[in-house]
């Protein structure tokens, strides 16, 4: 017992040695110690490891990401924290959210050379304080098997979905709680215009619709071509999500089961953005930190790592999205500052109509 | 009143009661004596219905008892360890079995301090039954049994922890209320002296079997039974073989003793447990040759109040006996027992 | 006369020994103001000075959600204890093969993200789980005839399915430990079985339930993921609208208003609890547990420990199996693949989880995932333990302000985590504070919610030690420190290795506070799950279930070890 006690002592003295390390750890051999870069980002963000240490290794520079819950907390948590930013760079705010970081001047701008390339509709701060680095649309994704076995058309508008012969097939996210939901709420709005787009989702309601919390419960419990083998054949996702079946299928298959609706107006994109935080003290590297993201070679490795599309038109794609993953050709847009404004207003009068 | 016949109850598999029987009349105060272990409080649990018996029947007035719930039985039972309510106050205690048998409330407030104030705990009715002493608890626990008058009273070791005094007078208490109420009870001790004073008959348990039953002075007169007289610690144990069938006469590691036999004949030859009662000796000083004469060293000697305790230690056993007056341990003597202080055993 | 003496007082004995009760609450009080209330308090005054975008407030924004809280909660509570209760006798009076590890598999729902048990609760519940299917095929309907998930069913029963544990394992150890003489005295005075139970088993438990109920309220009263993954969005629970409002709508304002409504209440509930139980449960003399417990003989008897195990197998433990079987089974159905796919069994889920096949920065080998999630456990259960066993003791012996401080104790409870994780970001900015970024927030974390169990579960077995033992063992010499260990701690033993239980449960299934406080480099289990799940593919759904089986295992094997622990050199008493 006095071993067990031991051990478990021990465990907590280990823990409690290892939070008070100081996160700068001395390099290995080179002379002047490699600095901290510290990355505030929410919890999707992935890279590859040689990217990373290339990186790091060019600047002599740790990098040290800080993932901070989902979009939502993490730019929660930076706002709050602003006084004394927990890092120096922010990856990860998205248009949705885009004003009220610009509103809370989180951010420091910085003109980066790379925003050149970058398509204007991208580009959505003037003043260059957030950045661009992905996007990604919202798109309903579909069974291919069930409507091929049903001898189903697939809908080619959001009207569509209203048809009786779609009555029941569809879940989508509470927009409350999931940022896919919230998209496909503001593409409806963007199509129907505000009233109207509260219309649609009555007719949507009187037609079976189901409505969960988030997209782990959607696509996993309720979506019939995942392993969840729910009911529904149509779920709110990405348009990236078929080709994310092909990666992680088990065994290998050799085109998705899924696919998206790209009609008009169906899918909303949505773009990211990066940011130096104001008041860090490694404006250097944060730029260089930037710049690295707008790179080619990273910009080609996020899709397979985060599942969304490069802003970088250089950037090739890799062959499992060019051959898998659908690009709408008139996704929804809504400007920042108008869902700034009316986001709150909008998703209390949807819950009104489709939960109560 | 109460009839226990042929009950069978074994314990992780070995048995403990083997066919045990036997009969209390109205008023009769038994005492249920046997080593630990012997199921004296297994029987009573049976008894009270709080376990079943293996096999067997408890009657009472010559209905079977085995439909019978233990809490419509209208037994009591004082439990060994008191089983005190310990959220409950004293009185609230005593005043359980009033309260369940659904009495007016002023009623059983009335009787549950009469109870109390039977045991002497009279100004005891708030306390904390967790505040109290072993013997006040102990107190408690009898006058809570007694409350609510039950038809049989079974009380478990109830006077352990009591000093001298206190248990002298509670015994006598106890043996005026169950005579004035004519209730049956069985009293487990293993204190003899506390069952001579309150037994109407002796109840040895040995083996899972009723080893002897009588009253105290049949018992003592005749223990019957080896095993008995070691368990009262009645005297010492001698083995002997037969010289002289009428009058009997054996032959022993201590001599020649002529023993009280009750039995039958005993023919030349036999062999027989003798049992050398402790009891008043005469000394003999004169070297001759007598029956029932023993002769040893003197060992322990102590003062008992009213005579004088000593042991013999006569090299194959050690004898004791009781003399008015002291005698120097080591002194070498030769003791006379009475007829009556030898006896036969089967 | 002797009968005067031996008379033993009730407070602790010796002068100053409510001095010396004072003081041992000095540590768990003063982590509690650090890591408790200056978070919130910080928070709380941010958010309520915040201006900006808020909307006008209207009362039904309130009064809602607090109305459904406390609708749901009652209900879960009240189910969790028809369940409980029966099974906490079950496992009290009786001895009945696999009994350790039936009590050990009952604690793990505890342990699992709800992400996962909302999986398993479809696996076998859902309009495609095994029941539906079985109805579906049998009376031949098209449509899944038991609506499941997504209603206020799927809330109450994930609700017993987390909470029986803890009336098990609480009222159980209380049901152990008491004495059957007196249930046997009170029949032969002629008390019914009923009226037995009733007059003198059910008070003598009444500060277990009442523990037991406090502590499975708040919980149900604070539950997150349940409610918004089972129930979905028509419910709406205070910590769901917190959790919207403030990580959803940045509206923060609204949140630290919910969020001070949710302490409110649950500072009169514990207040309320406080004044209800006893001060000092009622002394008994400590008996060893087995000796009360028999085997089932009667076949009244036998029939209901199979139909009550039979039950609890029902309830808490197919969900698991059929979590851990869906772990090992690859079920697609014709999924778009060119070659047919053979369904069966396969570890190839468990393989994956070693190989990190794209080469990802955040990969976590379940390795380190199982270190990261056995380290904070470790560190929680020692924290929560070293805090909780001097608050117990002090709380068991005074009443002066006792109830006070045994009433704020329980709040971290039915705090919101989201309040408070945003809480240590502002709070927690300035060194030597500055621990925004530290890993040992984590174990804070979890042991600021493991300290109610702890407390709860310690403080009527301290009380239940006889003063007089303690005497005795100071007139042998011993000081009061060793009397504490050598009486009491001993003693309680039992439930020490309860509440340690308790603490490595909550620690090792910990998700909501820690998804917000943890460094990536050091992910739990549960997020590691959480992590799969978020991304399409049959291998990260493989994958998650395959951690989870692995969590659920780690945590049964911790259960055990922890049971069986012995203090050096006493046995359990």
């Amino acid at each position: 017992m006095r071993r067990s006690n031991a051990f478990f002592f021990g465990l907590a003295l280990l823990s409690l040695v290892v939070g008070s390390c100081m996160p700068a750890v001395p390099g290995p051999g080179s002379t002047p110690a490699p600095r901290t870069l510290k990355i505030m980002t929410h919890d999707s963000f992935d890279a590859s490891t040689s990217l990373i240490d290339a990186f790091e290794q060019l600047h002599n520079v740790r990098l040290n990401i800080l993932k901070s819950g989902d979009s939502g907390a993490a730019l929660n948590k930076a706002i709050l924290s602003k006084d004394v930013p927990l890092a120096d760079v922010f990856f990860g705010v998205d248009n949705a959210f885009l004003s009220r970081a610009l509103g809370a001047g989180i951010f420091d701008a910085y003109d980066a050379p790379a925003l050149g390339t970058i398509p204007s509709a991208f580009q959505l701060d003037p003043q260059h304080r957030a950045l661009p680095v992905d996007y990604g649309d919202v798109c309903i994704n579909y069974d291919k098997a069930y409507f091929a076995s049903h001898i189903l058309p697939l809908p080619k508008s959001l009207d569509d979905l209203t048809q009786p012969e779609y009555r029941g097939l569809l879940v989508v996210e509470d927009p409350a709680t999931s940022s896919p939901g919230l998209a496909f709420l503001l593409a409806t709005v963007a199509h129907f215009g505000d009233p109207g787009y509260l219309d649609f989702w009555k007719a949507l309601r009187a037609n079976g619709l189901a409505v969960v919390d988030g997209w782990e419960t959607a696509y996993y419990t309720n979506f019939s071509a995942a392993s969840g083998h729910g009911p529904q054949p149509m779920v709110v996702s990405y348009a990236s999500s078929p080709p994310a079946e092909v990666v992680f299928a088990d065994p290998p298959i050799s085109e998705p089961p899924t696919g998206a609706l790209i009609g008009q107006d169906m899918c909303f994109r949505q773009i990211e953005f990066v940011g130096i935080l104001h008041g860090t003290p490694n404006r250097d590297l944060a730029e260089a930190f930037v710049d690295f993201m707008l790179s080619r070679s990273f910009q080609e490795d996020m899709p397979l790592k985060m599942f969304v599309f490069p802003v970088n038109p250089q950037a090739g794609l890799p062959q499992v999205f060019s051959r898998f993953a659908e690009i709408p050709a008139q996704p929804a847009t809504l400007a920042p500052e108008e869902i700034a404004s009316h986001r709150d207003s909008w998703i209390q009068a949807w819950h009104q109509a489709v939960l109560e | 009143m109460l009839e226990v016949r042929e009950v069978w109850k074994s314990y992780e598999g070995a048995p403990l009661l083997r066919g045990l029987s036997f009969h209390l009349a109205r008023g009769e105060t038994a005492c249920l004596l046997g080593p630990s272990g012997s199921g004296k409080s297994t029987l009573l649990r049976i008894i009270a219905g709080l376990e079943p018996a293996e096999a067997g029947q408890v009657l009472w007035e010559e209905q079977d008892l085995a439909p019978v719930a233990p809490h419509a039985r209208g037994f009591g039972l004082m439990f060994q360890e008191y089983a005190l309510f310990p959220h409950r106050n004293v009185l609230e205690n005593v005043a359980f079995g009033l309260r369940m048998q659904n009495l007016p409330k002023a009623e059983t407030d009335t009787r549950a301090r009469q109870a109390l104030a039977r045991v002497g705990l009279a100004d005891f009715s708030q306390r904390r039954v967790t505040d109290l002493s072993g013997g006040e608890q102990q107190r408690v626990a009898l006058a809570r049994a007694l409350a609510p008058r039950p038809r049989l009273l079974m009380l478990d070791e109830p006077l352990g922890s009591l000093d001298r005094g206190l248990r002298d007078q509670l015994l006598a208490d106890l043996r005026r209320i169950l005579a004035l109420d004519g209730t049956p009870a069985l009293y487990v001790t293993h204190d003899q002296e506390e069952a001579l004073a309150i037994a109407d008959r002796l109840l040895l348990i040995h083996d899972g079997r009723l080893q002897r039953s009588g009253t105290p002075a049949q018992v003592y007169a005749d223990p019957g039974d080896a095993w008995v007289a070691q368990f009262l610690n009645m005297g010492t144990l001698v083995p002997a073989r037969v010289i002289h069938s009428s009058p009997l006469r054996a032959q022993s590691d201590l001599g020649i003793l002529a023993p009280r036999c009750t039995h039958t004949h005993h023919a030349v030859g036999e062999y027989l447990t003798l049992l050398v009662r402790r009891a008043p000796v005469t000394l003999e000083r004169a070297a001759r040759r007598r029956d029932n004469l023993v002769r040893g060293i003197v060992q322990e000697v102590s003062f008992r109040g009213d005579s004088y305790r000593a042991t013999l230690d006569c090299s194959t056993h050690r004898v004791a006996f009781e003399l008015p007056h002291p005698v120097a341990p080591g002194t070498v003597l030769s003791i006379h027992l009475a007829p009556e202080a030898v006896l036969c055993l089967k | 006369m002797m009968s005067g003496a031996g008379r033993v007082p009730q407070a602790s004995y010796g002068a100053g020994g409510s001095r010396r009760s004072l003081l041992l609450l000095v540590l768990p009080l003063a982590f509690l103001a650090l890591f408790f209330f200056y978070p919130l308090l910080s928070i709380l005054r941010l958010s309520l000075s915040a201006t900006g975008e808020s909307q006008p407030l209207a009362l039904s924004s309130i009064l809602a959600p607090l109305g459904f809280t406390l609708w749901q909660a009652a209900l879960s509570t009240l189910l969790t204890f028809a369940v409980g209760m029966p099974s906490a006798y079950l496992f009290a009076r009786f001895e009945f093969p696999g009994k350790r590890l039936l009590r050990a598999l009952t604690t793990l729902p505890f342990v699992l993200p709800t992400v996962v048990v909302a999986v398993a609760f479809n696996a076998l519940l859902g309009p495609r789980g095994w029941l539906n299917l079985g109805l579906m095929t049998l009376s031949g309907a098209n449509t899944p005839p038991i609506q499941f998930i997504n209603t206020l069913w799927a809330i109450l029963a994930a609700h017993v399915f987390y909470n029986t544990a803890v009336v098990l394992r609480l009222v159980g150890n209380a049901w152990a430990h008491l004495d059957p003489r007196l249930g046997l005295a009170a029949r032969v005075l002629g008390a019914s079985p009923w009226r037995a139970w009733r007059e003198v088993t059910l008070p003598l438990l009444r500060p277990a339930i009442l523990a037991a109920l406090v502590l499975v309220f708040l919980f149900d009263f604070s539950s997150f993921g349940v409610v918004l993954m089972l129930g979905g969005p028509r419910f709406a629970t205070l910590e769901v609208a917190i959790y919207t409002q403030a990580l959803h709508l940045l509206n923060l304002p609204l949140a630290a208003l919910l969020s001070l409504i949710q302490i409110a209440c649950t500072l009169s509930l514990t207040t309320l609890y406080a004044r209800l139980a006893p001060q000092l449960s009622a002394p008994s003399a400590p008996r060893a547990a087995e000796e009360a417990s028999q085997q089932p003989v009667a076949p009244r008897q036998r029939l209901a420990a199979v139909l009550l195990v039979g039950l609890l197998l029902v309830l808490l433990v197919a969900p698991l199996a059929a979590l851990a079987a869906r772990s090992v089974a690859r079920m697609e159905p014709d999924r778009g693949q060119r070659t047919s796919v053979s369904a069966g069994l396969t570890l190839s889920y468990y393989r994956e989880l070693f190989i990190n096949r794209r080469e990802a920065l955040f990969y976590v080998p379940p390795i380190a995932a199982v270190r990261n999630s056995l380290g904070y456990a470790a560190a929680t259960v020692i924290i929560a333990l070293a805090l909780g066993l001097p608050a117990a003791s002090a709380l068991a012996r005074t009443s002066r302000f006792g109830r006070q401080v045994d009433a704020l104790l329980m709040l971290p409870l039915g705090t919101s985590a989201v309040t408070l994780g945003l809480g240590f970001v502002v709070a927690l900015d300035t060194p030597p504070l500055d621990l925004r970024a530290s890993p040992l927030l984590v174990p804070l974390a979890h042991s600021l919610v493991a300290l109610p169990f702890v407390v709860r579960t310690l403080q009527p077995a301290l009380a239940s030690i006889p003063e007089r033992l303690r005497m005795a063992a100071a007139t042998l010499g011993a000081s009061p420190w060793h009397v504490w260990r050598e009486v009491d701690l001993p003693i309680v033993a039992r439930a020490v290795s309860v509440a340690a239980a308790f603490a490595f449960t909550i620690s090792m299934g910990e998700f909501g506070a820690t998804s917000l406080v943890a460094r990536p480099e050091y992910p739990t289990v549960p997020i590691a799950i959480f992590r799969f799940l978020s991304q399409p593919g049959a291998l990260n759904y493989g994958q998650a279930l395959a951690m989870a089986t692995l969590l659920m295992g780690l945590t049964l094997a911790g259960i055990l070890v922890i049971e069986r622990l012995r203090l050096p050199g006493v046995g359990e008493f």
